[in-house]
C-alpha cells in the first residue's frame, strides 16, 4: 500500500500531524469520560424507588403549636386523608424514598451496640397502613398489624420487637437462607425479629452520590413517628392523583386551620427534585461532547483544506503521472486515519489514565472500557467525513495544474 | 507601530474568513465552556469571610473515642464534626476564646398577624455570633447576654424576613409570633447570607441563608430540635433532658482566635478538657484535638463536591482541545500569508517586526474569541440556572456572573490565544524572503 510514502510525507509537516492526533487524543479523552459519567447518571436516576411513583402524592404538615394529644391529631387526619374519593391509603412518617433526608442507623448481627455494624440502613417508621400507602411489594412474611405498633419519639431511642428489611439488605445481613424469622440488632441489645421483607424500597438519599451500594438498605419499624412535623404519604386509585392532592389541603384545614402544610407534590416531583443536580450536570456534559465533535470536525477540515492547498502542484503532478481521482481520495483518507489513529491510540491511554485518577483521587466510577471504545470509534469515523469534503476537492485538481507552473 | 498592525490586523480578519472566523469560534467555545464551569467552582471555593478565614477556628475533640470510628480510617482520623450538649455548653461555660458560641439549626414556624403561618429556617446561636461572623445589622442590636441567661424570649430578624414581616415600619421592638410564642425583635440584619455556608455544613452548605436568630439558651430551654443532622455515637437515655445529657452531636461551635499564641493555648485548653473528661471516666482513650480555620475546614468537609473538580478537569480538557485546534488553524492561517510576510521582510522588516505584527493580529483575534466566550459563558449560566429549576435560589448564587469574572474571562480568552499562537508566530518569522517570492 502507500502507507510508506504518506509517512515520509507526513515527515515534512510533522507539527500539522502531532496537532491534530493531540486534538483527537484530547477529544477523546474527555468525551468517554463525559460519556461514562453521562451513564452513570442516567443509570442512577433510572434505579426504581419502590414505591407506586405513579399513584403517590405527599406532603409536609405540622402545627402551630403543639397540640396537646399529637398521636391523636396524627391519626385524625389520616382517617381524613383515608376517606378522601380516590384514596387507597394514606400514612405519616418521618421520611420515604428520595426525599433528601432521614434516620440513619448501623444494622448488627451481634447484640454488642459498639461495633461490628454488618450494613448502614435507613429507619423508616410505618404502621399498619405503610405497606399499602407506600406500594410496595411484599416478597416473604408478612406487614405490621395495627396492634404492634408502638410511639417513637424524637428524643425516646427504643427497641423494636420486629422488622421488615427490603430484599438487598437481608441479602447482605444473610447471604444464605431465608431472612424471616432471624434477629438482628439496631440500637440496644434487644434482639429485633425480621418479620417480613419487601423486594426493593430505596433509602431517603440515593441521589446524593453516596452510599450507592446501599441505595437500597432500608429497614421499616412498626413505630409511629410522634413529631410536631410529619410527612404525609397519600397513594390514590390510578387516574385520581391530582382530584385527590387537589382535596388534601383542604380536607386537612376542615380539621384545624392552626398547621402550616407545605411542598405538596405529587411524587413525580420529588424524584425530579431529587436528581436535579445530576440532570442539569448531564446536560452540561452532553453540551460539551457535541461542542468537542464538532470543534475537532470543524478543526480537522480548516486543517485538510489547507494542506490540500498547500499540495496543489503535488497533486497535480501525481495525477499527470496516472494516480486516479481514488488514489487522491484514497491518500487523504488514508493520511487522516493514521494521523487520528495514532491520536485514537494516546487518546484511550490518556482516557484510560485520566478516569483512573479521577477514581482514586475523586471517588469517581471507574470508566467502563466500552466507552473509551465507542469515543475511539466516535472520533476516527467523524474525522474521516472530516477530512472527506477536502478530499473530495483535492481529487478535481486537474493534471494539467502540474506543467502550468513550471 | 501597534496601531498600524492593529489596523492590518483587523484588515486581514477580512481575508481568509473561514479560517479566522473557526479560530475565533474555537477560542469563544473553549473559553465559554470553561468559564461557565469555573465561575461556578470559584462560587463554591471562595472565601466567605475573607477578613477573618484565619482567625475563626471549629475545634474537635475525640468525643466517641476509637470504637466507634468507621473501619478503614485508621490513617486519617475522622474527629466528630460536631458537638454534644455537654461539650458545647461546657466550653462555652471555660470561655477560653475571646469569642464563641455553641449553635445549631432550628425550623421555625412564623404566623403573622393576618394570613397563613409558614416556617423559616433559623438559627440559635450565643450573641457573639454576630460579631464574629460578621453579621450586619440593619437597624437595632443583638440581644443581651441577661436576655441569654434569663432565657428571654428574643430575635434577631434576616432583612427578607423582616420586610416580609413588617413592609411599612421598623421591625426593632415589634412582636413575631414563632412557634406560637411571642418573641421581641432585638435588631435587623442587612441581607446577609455567606456562601458557601461555612458556618454550618451540615446541611446544604449552598443554601439561601437563615432569617431568624434567638439565643441558644432560649432554644435549648423551649426544648427546639435541630434542624440539621445529628449522629448517636450510643442510645442517649430518653427524653430531653435525655438527648442534653447523652452521647449525640448536634451542635455546631466557632471560637475566634486571633492570633498563635491564642491558637496555642486554644489548643492547650482542648486537650486539658479532654484529660479532665478522660479523669471523670468518661473518655477512655488519650487526647486527640484538632482546630481547623475556616478555608481548612472547608477543605476538611469537602465543601466542594467532587463532582465540581471533576467537571472543572472535564472543561479544561475541553478548552485544551480547542486551543490546540487554534493552533493548527493559526498554522495554517499564517503559512497562507507567506508570500506577504516574504514581501514584507524583503522591504526590510526585521524578524521582530513580523513577529510583533503577528503577536497583534493573534491578539485581535484573542480579543473576538473572548467576546464570543463572554456571550458563551453568559449563555451557559443561563441555561444552567434554568436546568437547576426548582433549586433557581441556589442555582442563582452559584451562576453569578459579575465584572471581575468577565475580565477574567476577556483576559483568559487573550491570553490563552497567545500562548496558543506563540509557535505559528515563530514559524511565520522563518519565512525565507528569497525562496519564498522565488516560488511565487
Amino acid at each position: 500500500m502507500e502507507i510508506l510514502p504518506i509517512l515520509r510525507a507526513l515527515k515534512r509537516n510533522k507539527v500539522g500531524a502531532v496537532l491534530v492526533a493531540m486534538q483527537i487524543a484530547l477529544t477523546l479523552a474527555v468525551v468517554a469520560n463525559a460519556l461514562s459519567i453521562i451513564q452513570y447518571h442516567m443509570s442512577n436516576m433510572g434505579r426504581p424507588s419502590g414505591m407506586d411513583e405513579t399513584n403517590i402524592f405527599t406532603l409536609q404538615n405540622h402545627w402551630v403549636g403543639q397540640p396537646e394529644h399529637l398521636r391523636a391529631s396524627i391519626e385524625d387526619d389520616m382517617a381524613a386523608l383515608r376517606g378522601l374519593p380516590g384514596v387507597v391509603d394514606a400514612e405519616a412518617t418521618d421520611a420515604y424514598p428520595l426525599l433528601g433526608g432521614g434516620w440513619g442507623w448501623g444494622i448488627r448481627l451481634k447484640p454488642d451496640p459498639h461495633r461490628g455494624a454488618v450494613a448502614p440502613t435507613t429507619l423508616y417508621f410505618e404502621d399498619a397502613h405503610g405497606l399499602d400507602a407506600l406500594g410496595l411489594k411484599l416478597v416473604g412474611g408478612r406487614w405490621f398489624s395495627a396492634s404492634e405498633i408502638g410511639e417513637w419519639n424524637m428524643n425516646d431511642l427504643k427497641g423494636s420487637p420486629s422488622a421488615v428489611l427490603t430484599a438487598a439488605l437481608a441479602k447482605k445481613l444473610f447471604p444464605t437462607g431465608n431472612p424471616v424469622g432471624q434477629v438482628v440488632y439496631l440500637f440496644d441489645n434487644s434482639p429485633v425479629h425480621v418479620v417480613g421483607l419487601v423486594d426493593r424500597a430505596q433509602t431517603p438519599w440515593p441521589a446524593q452520590g453516596f452510599g450507592d451500594g446501599w441505595a437500597e438498605f432500608s429497614t421499616f419499624l412498626p413505630f409511629q413517628f410522634i413529631n410536631n412535623g410529619l410527612s404525609y404519604v397519600v397513594r390514590t386509585r390510578p387516574g385520581q392523583l391530582t382530584a385527590a392532592m387537589r382535596a388534601a389541603p383542604d380536607r386537612l384545614s376542615r380539621i384545624t386551620r392552626q398547621r402550616v402544610i407545605e411542598h405538596l407534590m405529587p411524587f413525580s416531583e420529588t424524584r425530579t427534585a431529587a436528581y436535579q443536580v445530576q440532570k442539569s450536570e448531564s446536560w452540561l456534559l452532553a453540551t460539551v461532547v457535541g461542542l468537542l465533535l464538532a470543534i475537532t470536525v470543524f478543526g480537522t477540515v480548516g486543517l485538510s483544506m489547507y494542506w490540500v492547498g498547500q499540495r496543489r502542484r503535488q497533486i497535480g503532478l501525481r495525477r499527470a503521472l496516472g494516480a486516479t481521482r481514488v488514489d487522491i481520495l484514497r491518500y487523504f483518507h488514508t493520511e487522516n486515519f493514521l494521523i487520528a489513529g495514532a491520536g485514537a491510540l494516546l487518546g484511550i491511554a490518556g482516557g484510560l489514565g485520566a478516569s483512573l485518577w479521577m477514581a482514586t483521587h475523586l471517588g469517581t466510577e471507574r470508566m467502563s472500557p466500552m466507552y473509551i471504545g465507542i469515543g475511539a470509534v466516535t472520533v476516527l469515523v467523524l474525522s474521516q467525513l472530516a477530512v472527506l469534503g477536502p478530499a473530495l476537492r483535492a481529487s478535481l485538481i486537474p493534471p494539467s495544474l502540474a506543467t502550468r507552473g513550471l | 507601530m501597534i496601531g498600524y498592525y492593529l489596523q492590518l490586523a483587523l484588515r486581514t480578519l477580512r481575508r481568509n474568513v473561514i479560517l479566522t472566523s473557526l479560530i475565533i469560534a474555537a477560542v469563544g467555545v473553549g473559553i465559554g465552556a470553561y468559564m461557565t464551569v469555573l465561575t461556578m467552582f470559584i462560587a463554591m471555593s471562595g472565601d466567605p469571610i475573607p477578613d477573618k478565614s484565619a482567625v475563626l477556628f471549629v475545634p474537635q475533640i475525640d468525643a466517641w473515642g476509637p470504637a466507634t470510628r468507621p473501619p478503614g480510617t485508621a490513617g486519617s482520623v475522622r474527629l466528630p464534626e460536631q458537638f454534644t450538649y455537654r461539650d458545647a455548653t461546657g466550653f462555652m461555660r471555660a470561655h477560653a476564646a475571646r469569642r464563641q458560641t455553641a449553635m445549631y439549626a432550628v425550623q421555625l414556624d412564623v404566623t403573622p398577624p393576618v394570613g397563613a403561618s409558614y416556617s423559616q429556617p433559623g438559627r440559635a446561636a450565643y450573641r457573639d455570633f454576630f460579631d464574629m461572623f460578621e453579621a450586619p445589622f440593619a437597624a437595632g442590636a443583638a440581644w443581651k447576654v441577661k436576655d441569654e441567661t434569663d432565657l428571654a424570649d428574643v430575635v434577631v430578624l434576616g432583612a427578607t424576613l423582616a420586610a416580609r414581616l413588617f413592609p411599612h415600619a421598623s421591625a426593632v421592638g415589634q412582636t413575631v409570633s414563632l412557634d406560637g410564642r411571642l418573641y421581641r425583635v432585638t435588631g435587623v440584619l442587612k441581607p446577609w447570607n455567606p456562601m458557601p455556608h461555612f458556618y454550618d455544613v451540615s446541611g446544604n452548605p449552598f443554601t439561601l441563608g437563615e432569617q431568624l436568630f434567638i439565643p441558644f439558651t432560649t432554644a435549648i430551654g423551649h426544648e427546639m430540635q435541630s434542624a440539621g443532622g445529628q449522629g448517636c455515637a450510643s442510645v442517649p437515655p430518653p427524653g430531653w433532658s435525655g438527648k442534653l445529657a447523652g452521647e449525640c452531636i448536634w451542635l455546631q461551635f466557632w471560637a475566634e482566635l486571633p492570633d498563635a499564641a491564642a491558637v496555642r493555648n486554644y489548643r492547650q485548653f482542648l486537650v486539658n478538657y479532654s484529660d479532665e473528661q478522660r479523669r471523670l471516666g468518661r473518655f477512655h482513650w488519650p487526647p486527640l484535638v484538632q482546630l481547623s480555620n475556616v478555608k481548612e475546614w472547608l477543605a476538611l468537609e469537602h465543601v466542594v463536591p467532587n463532582e465540581v473538580r471533576v467537571n472543572s478537569l472535564l472543561a479544561f480538557g475541553f478548552l485544551a482541545v480547542c486551543l490546540v485546534n487554534a493552533v493548527g488553524l493559526m498554522l495554517a492561517r499564517f503559512a497562507a500569508r507567506a508570500g506577504e510576510f516574504a514581501i514584507r521582510r524583503a522591504l526590510g522588516a526585521s524578524r521582530p517586526d513580523i513577529f510583533l505584527q503577528c503577536l497583534t493580529e493573534t491578539a485581535v483575534v484573542g480579543a473576538l474569541g473572548g467576546i464570543l466566550g463572554l456571550l458563551l459563558t453568559a449563555l451557559g449560566l443561563a441555561a444552567n440556572r434554568a436546568s437547576l429549576g426548582t433549586l433557581a435560589d441556589y442555582a442563582g448564587r452559584l451562576t453569578h456572573f459579575d465584572p471581575a469574572i468577565m475580565a477574567l474571562t476577556v483576559a483568559l480568552a487573550v491570553g490563552a490565544t497567545l500562548c496558543s499562537g506563540l509557535y505559528p508566530t515563530w514559524r511565520a518569522t522563518r519565512v525565507q524572503p528569497a525562496w519564498q517570492l522565488k516560488a511565487q
